[in-house]
This record gives C-alpha cells, structure tokens and sequence, in this order.
C-alpha cells in the first residue's frame, strides 16, 4: 500500500500540496484528477523522491519512500512510470528505450535475451518489430506514447505510475491506450496511479478516485460512487462545468 | 531605509554568487566521485571520447594551422626589429605548446563541446529524460555527468597534443615558404629549443581545460530552466563559463608552471 500523510510542498510562495492524505491500496488502480497546475505530478514526483515534500510522510508497504541512500535503488525497482511526453531516450533506438532497465544494474540481461523481451513488450503495447531499430524521433506521438509504455512495464514493476497517459492522442487511440493500462494492471496484478483529465480514461481505468484541489485531497472514492457524490468540486469538474467552485482564472 | 538599499542588494548579490559557486563546487566534487564509483557505463564514455575528441579534431586542428602560420609571421615581424629573425622556429614550438595549443584548442572545445552538451542534458531536463532516467534506476550524475568528465580529461589533451603538432607545422609551412627557413633549419631549431616540460604542461592544462569544459556543459544542462529559453540560456551560461574560467585556470597554472 502507498500512503502519503500530510504532505506538503511549496515552490516559492506558490503552495501546491498543503497537506495531501492518501492511501492507495495494493492492486489498485488509482485515478487522480483534478485541474491543471493543482499539483497531481508534483504528488507522483514526492513519492518517486524526484521532487522533496516540505512536510509529510510518505510509505510504500509500510516502509518510508526511500528518497536517498543505499535502498534508493531497490526502492526505485519497485516502480515503473510512463512520462506524461513519452520521455524517451533520444539517443538510443525504440528497443534500447524499452529495455534500458534490463540492460544495466540487478536486473541486467544478456543483451539478446534483453532485446526479446524488449519486442515482447511491444508486441504487448500493440507495436510490431519493424519499429524496434527506429529512433524515438522517428515515432508518431501514440507511437511514443506506447514505447513509454512498454518501457514503464519491462520489468514487470510492482507498481506503475501513469502521468496523463492520453493527453494528445486522438480518441481511438486513447481507447487503445486505455484498454492497454487496464489489461496490464489486471494482468500483472499491480498498483497503479495515473494521472489524468480524461474523464473517459478515468472510467475505463480506475478502481478508485482521488480528487486533488486546493493542494488538498477533495473526495476520494471507488469510481462507481464518483458519479452519484454530490460533491460541488466533483461534479464540477467531471461535468466540466465553468460554474461551481472550482476557479477558473488560475 | 533607502540608504541602505544598495547594501542590501549588494549583500543578496554577493551571497547568491557564493552560493551559485558553492553548488557548482559541490556539483563537481559530486561528479567527480562518480567517475571512481561503481557502476560505471563504458559504453557512454565511449560515446563521449568519441563526440568530445575525435570529433572536435577538425576545429582544433584547422584553429591550430592557422594559428601557428599567423604566429610565425608576427614573431618574424617582431623579431626583424632586432635581427632575430632565428628564433621564429623555437618560438613558434614554445608558444604553441605552453599557450596557444592548449588555450585555443580549449576554447575552440568549449564552443563546440559544452554547447553541446549543455543543450543535450538541458534538454534531456526539460523533457522529463533526466526524472525517466532516475525511475530506471540509473543515478544522472553516473550515467551523464561521470561519463563525460571523465571522456573530456582525457580527450582534450589528445586534441592538445595534436594541436600542437599542426600548429608547429602551421609556423613550419610558413617558416620554409615565405619567411626563407631551410627545411632542415627549421626543424632543427624548433628541436633545439623545446624542452618536455613545455610540453607536459601543455597537455595539463587541456586535462584542467577538458574537465571544466564537461563540468560546465553537465552543470548548466542539469540545471536548466524550463523551455526552449530556459536551454538557450543554459547553453550560453555554458559557454561563456568554461572560457572565462579556461582562461583564468590558464593563467593559474602558468603561475605554477613558469613563475619560478
């Protein structure tokens, strides 16, 4: 289970997180929305330790997120995460990008048993071995997108962190992605938090919800009850409505 | 209160400088013990010889032809003012291995090379590369920042050394076809007179050069600011820093070299 107890984080005097409790329990798929800039990526960064909380404690498994140290890297074993722009490594082709965890450290692989599994997860992601020796420049963005994803789930983390997985695709291929999340969480059995605006995404993915607004968690709930909690700040936002209190000159 | 404005500003000044070189410092210590600290990438230090040395072997090499021929002329022009035209050949050697090689080559690096690099890890940076790396758990300062430190403290003296060479046969082409020198002549007097120390310090400071060169380019990449500005401005901060600190660390060790 990752549970995050009143963290907070500031960047100047702009307060993002002011005290965020959460807990996401294993196996879950967690869906965090909220409006933009509210400091959902900032949330993913603090548990990874790629951004340091201000205050608060944040636990994996009962243990603290190891930010530091000689645990960092068994810690950061655990994860795997698609990157809201894909982040692909420019310099290496599609196939090095997916196997970039097996190819160094622990988990390391001889290099042909690397790139078989390197096109497995491909294959997985909907993406045939014609593109293994391309350079990621050469992808379209659901391209990208789907390389990121293959990459997030090479190792066949415990838990996965999906950072607006569909934002700038077109509907079908959103669909695709989202169908391709929602069979990996279930099948590997991981936990997963994902990080998104879309509202169709949010359905097709989540167990549970979580609402982040004001740099605090609004509501949270299993997504079956999402629709029907009278909530403003909720209702507000998966109805998309201007009015309500959710202000809308940030 | 207004009085005191200025000496307020100049006290925020003051210690956001120091603190901007104690992170720098902090930064190259940090990078410094990767280089000797497991695990270590061969194949990006590969990657960085290549891109940092043979790579830059074309601008150095035309900078230092140019530069040896233009140094002939002017020490002969120099020299007719006293009838010592003779030691054009020595001359030449000795500016061009204990100066020039080394300065000129290290700047002629500096624009190439941390340019490069800073735009390179700036926007690796801005593209969530450098966070991606991290997830993958690969530590950035051993896989960007180790790598090419280490790549440019040995390539950059390699390119010194070649510098040199095509320099002195800069002054030598010059030498034997306008200034009247014998082949024989003047291969004999630059040997004559160049001594291996001169040429050792040369190749130390490109090593000193090398590593501020890289330190600079990781150090204003990894701290780049968001955007295309934010890259754009790191890559200037880059170049402009290792030249301006190319020079002071030159005069530096010529202190220590030569004073004495």
């Amino acid at each position: 289970m990752i549970e995050l107890s009143d963290v907070k984080k500031s960047f100047g005097a702009k307060t993002v997180l002011n005290g965020v409790d959460l807990k996401v329990p294993r196996g879950t798929s967690m869906v965090i929305i909220g409006g933009s800039g509210t400091g959902k990526s900032v949330l993913l960064k603090c548990i990874l330790g790629l951004v340091t909380p201000d205050a608060g404690q944040i636990t994996v498994d009962g243990a603290p997120a190891a930010t530091s140290g000689p645990g960092r890297e068994a810690f950061l074993d655990r994860f795997g995460m698609l990157f809201q722009g894909g982040a692909l490594f420019d310099s290496l082709p599609v196939w090095q990008n997916v196997a970039f965890r097996l190819q160094r450290g622990p988990r390391k692989l001889p290099k042909d048993e690397a790139r078989a599994r390197a096109l497995d997860k491909l294959r997985r992601v909907g993406l045939d071995k014609s593109v293994a020796d391309l350079f990621p420049a050469e992808l379209s963005g659901g391209m990208q997108k789907r390389v990121g994803l293959a990459r997030a789930i090479a190792a066949e983390p415990e838990i996965i962190f999906f950072d607006e997985p569909t934002t700038g695709l077109d509907p079908i291929m959103a669909g695709v992605i989202n169908d391709l999340i929602r069979e990996i969480v279930t099948e590997m059995g991981a936990t997963a938090m994902t990080i998104t605006h879309d509202m169709t995404s949010v359905r097709a993915i989540a167990d549970r919800v979580a609402m982040l607004e004001g740099g605090v968690i609004r509501w949270t709930g299993p997504i079956a009850e999402m629709d029907r909690t009278p909530d403003p700040y909720v209702q507000q936002f998966i109805h998309g409505r201007a009015e309500g209190p959710i202000a809308t000159v940030r | 209160m207004s009085l005191l404005s200025p000496l307020a500003r100049l006290g925020r000044a003051t210690l956001g400088a120091l603190a901007a070189t104690g992170r720098f410092a902090a930064f190259a210590a940090s990078g410094v013990s990767h280089i000797v600290r497991p695990p270590f990438y061969p194949r990006e230090f590969l990657s960085a010889l290549m891109q940092i040395g043979w790579f830059s072997l074309p601008v150095v090499g035309m900078t230092a032809l140019f530069t040896g021929a233009a140094l002939a002329l002017q020490i002969y022009a120099g020299g007719q003012r006293f009838s010592a035209e003779s030691v054009v050949p020595s001359i030449t050697a000795i500016g061009m291995v204990r100066e020039l090689g080394p300065v000129l080559g290290g700047l002629m690096v500096a624009a190439r090379v941390a340019s490069s690099i800073a735009a390179e890890v700036g926007t690796m940076k801005v593209t969530e590369q450098i966070d991606a790396l991290t997830t993958l758990s690969t530590n950035p300062l051993k896989f960007l920042v180790a790598p090419r430190l280490l790549a440019a403290t040995l390539a950059v003296p390699v390119l010194v050394a070649v510098g040199d060479s095509i320099g002195i046969f800069g002054g030598y082409l010059v030498g034997t076809t306008r200034l009247g020198f014998s082949p024989m002549t003047y291969l004999a007097n630059t040997r004559a007179y160049l001594e291996p120390f001169d040429i050792v310090s040369g190749l130390i400071k490109g090593a000193a050069f090398g590593f501020l060169i890289a330190l600079c380019g990781t150090y204003f990449g990894m701290a780049s600011g968001r955007g295309a500005q934010g890259v754009g401005r790191a890559t200037k901060s880059a170049v402009v820093t290792a030249s301006v600190l190319i020079l002071a660390a030159n005069y530096l060790l010529t202190e220590m070299f030569f004073s004495g």
